[in-house]
């Protein structure tokens, strides 16, 4: 109950071509995360999912049904917004509940899932509340009420943590995250940020200038990513990428992580000089320029003392390096 | 005192010039209040005084009252002034929704088209107006004045409000269609109550020249049943002799209303002035 497949989906905007062709199926009870830079696509993306967007072409097909041309109210689809978008005029229950009024649903039928959406969201003591009333965390977590009452084939998120700060930003996950285990639901969730998507996912959609770049877990994308957008895509500091020739390599780019490179005052691969250290406690960024491999950025795990200015020795683990061809693709 | 953000003499001299401003543009309004409570040789003898017990006279207001048949004009004036009101706001937000909602082709040349007659004083067209409701049998009809009032407030209202509803948030309206809400509930429900602020200066700024109007109610409905109230007053100008009282007594009244009207608007329109700087 909640499968999605899109075939061959191309969206224009007169000339300038937003998404060039995207194909994509997702299983019932998958949590799908689009993620890319701002200007992707990825936005677009599920508004054509959700039908706010007509496709240019191509097929949206949920559950088995082709809704290409179904109006956004009845796919069986609910949407979460950055901004909230709740209805200012109407308080927390009622805009829970006017999606299902809208569709003529029975009185009791409305309340009984209010009550179980507003315990589950712990929403009870603001039902009669209007959203200016209410915090920006409490207004999300509204929003996502008036998803979850509407027992969506797919749920659909557009970058809902956005708006949030950083302490809200890590608990509303947490909760989204224990909606979907409870709910066993489709979600499909866009998100600029990577740790959102590395967080949240079963999968993860890789998108960058219209056009699906990688397709899957986590893991397996920080792991073997198919090309060099996605290894720096994925994975906080960036990864490195140092210029084959330089280094007397045969591919035209050599990826390392920089949690993948060790650091010793005496001997090693690279040699360089700290231009500057982050010190955060769990671990420490030191950004190097090195004589062979330009300025490259290594994380240490724990404390570690360097002042700029200092030589140091950078060595990549063994095996744990990356090589890219001329187009960007991994060389196996 | 001085504080790092308020000199005294930079305080002064703001107030000196805001006083000066307001004590010229209230002047003739309190002139013509003034002496519609004067007797005829009060207002000639010492036109500048307030009414004193010697020349306090109210013959202005019982002959307003007594003759010609005010009432009824104040009437077709807050008829006209009201309906035509209510489609300027109704078509103009309706037709600013369209513009900055939907993506069609040719919408910004039919933006640029509707807010032409922002630069286009309809009053030109005034023979042409005349010929159209004589063949349509509307003259002397307060629906004439109200389909020209209408015309004439339209484009600064497309103009101004189609502006503010781009502001409104695109999530909300699209919330509204997920939750399978039409089109026009999504307008009158979601949208309207947000751009409130600016649809009170939209009617600030229609209403007044339309109650001020002489040109058209002179011109297309001079008859005695759909007098407006600045038409009526014209009844006590005469060639050779005027009747002061009766017309400052009339203009006096004919502020009322319009005042109140504004007093309504005024406060969500200080909020639709500022709403862009402060929000």
């Amino acid at each position: 109950m909640g499968s999605l497949k899109i075939e061959n989906v191309k969206k224009a905007f007169g000339p300038v071509e937003v998404l060039k062709g995207i194909n994509l199926e997702v299983t019932d009870g998958e949590f799908v995360v689009f993620v890319g830079p701002s200007g992707c696509g990825k936005s677009t993306l599920l508004r054509v999912i959700a039908g706010l967007e007509d496709s240019t072409s191509g097929r949206v097909v949920i559950d088995g049904e082709d809704v290409s041309v179904t109006p956004p109210a009845k796919r069986g689809i609910a949407m979460v917004f950055q901004t909230y978008a709740l209805y200012p005029h109407l308080t927390v229950k009622n805009n829970m509940g006017l999606g299902l009024k809208q569709a003529s649903t029975p009185a009791a039928e409305i309340d009984r899932r209010i009550g179980i959406a507003s315990s589950m969201l712990s929403l009870e003591p603001y039902l009669e509340r209007r959203p200016a009333e209410l915090s920006g965390g409490q207004r999300q977590r509204v929003a996502i009420g008036r998803a979850v009452v509407r027992e969506p084939k797919l749920f659909l998120f557009d970058e809902p943590l956005s708006n949030l700060d950083a302490a809200l930003r890590v608990n509303t996950r947490l909760e989204i995250a224990q909606l979907h285990r409870r709910l066993k639901a489709t979600m499909i969730y866009v998100t600029h940020d990577q740790v959102e998507a590395m967080t949240l996912a079963d999968k993860i959609v890789v998108l960058n200038a219209g056009r699906i770049e990688q397709i899957g877990g986590p893991m397996e994308l920080y792991n073997s990513p198919a090309n060099e957008f996605v290894a720096g895509f994925i994975g906080s500091p960036k990864m490195n990428f140092i210029d084959g020739a330089r280094l007397g390599e045969t591919a035209k780019t050599i990826g390392v992580r920089p949690e993948h490179l060790t650091v010793d005052t005496k001997s090693g691969a690279w040699k360089g000089t700290v231009v500057h250290a982050e010190h955060l406690g769990a671990d420490t960024n030191l950004y190097l320029d090195c004589e062979k491999a330009g300025l490259i950025t290594v994380r240490i795990f724990g404390v570690y003392n360097a002042e700029p200015g200092a030589t140091l020795y950078a060595t990549p683990e063994p095996g744990k390096t990356y090589r890219f061809g001329a187009d960007g693709k991994v060389l196996k | 005192m001085s504080t790092a953000t308020r000199s005294l003499p930079r305080t002064i001299g703001a107030h000196a010039i805001l006083l000066t401003y307001t004590a010229i543009a209230l002047f003739p309004v309190i002139i013509v209040i003034m002496n519609s409570f004067k007797s005829r040789a009060g207002i000639f003898g010492a036109p500048l005084t307030p009414p004193t017990p010697e020349t306090f006279d109210l013959i202005g207001y019982t002959t307003v009252i007594g003759q010609g048949d005010f009432i009824h004009y104040f009437q077709n004036s807050l008829v006209v002034t009201v309906a035509s009101l209510f489609f300027v706001l109704l078509f103009g937000a309706m037709a600013a929704f369209a513009l900055s909602e939907y993506r069609f082709r040719g919408n910004t040349l039919m933006g640029l088209y509707l807010a032409l007659g922002i630069m286009i004083p309809i009053r030109l067209g005034t023979v042409a107006i005349l010929q159209l409701m004589v063949a349509s049998g509307l003259v002397n009809t307060l629906t004439a004045l109200v389909l020209v009032y209408t015309a004439q407030g339209l484009p600064l209202a497309v103009f101004i409000l189609s502006e503010f509803m781009k502001q409104v948030s695109d999530d909300l309206k699209n919330a509204g269609r997920i939750d399978g809400l039409s089109e026009y509930t999504i307008f009158f429900r979601l949208v309207l109550p947000l751009v409130r602020p600016s649809m009170a200066t939209v009617a600030v700024f229609t209403m007044i020249p339309i109650w001020n109007d002489l040109w058209f109610p002179l011109i297309l409905a001079p008859s005695e049943e759909t007098k407006t109230v600045t038409l009526g007053a014209q009844l006590f100008l005469g060639q050779f002799v005027t009747n002061w009282n009766a017309i400052l007594a009339a203009l006096s009244l004919a502020i009322m209303p319009v005042l109140i009207l504004y007093v309504i608007f005024s406060r969500q329109l200080i909020r639709g002035i500022t709403s862009g700087a402060v929000k």
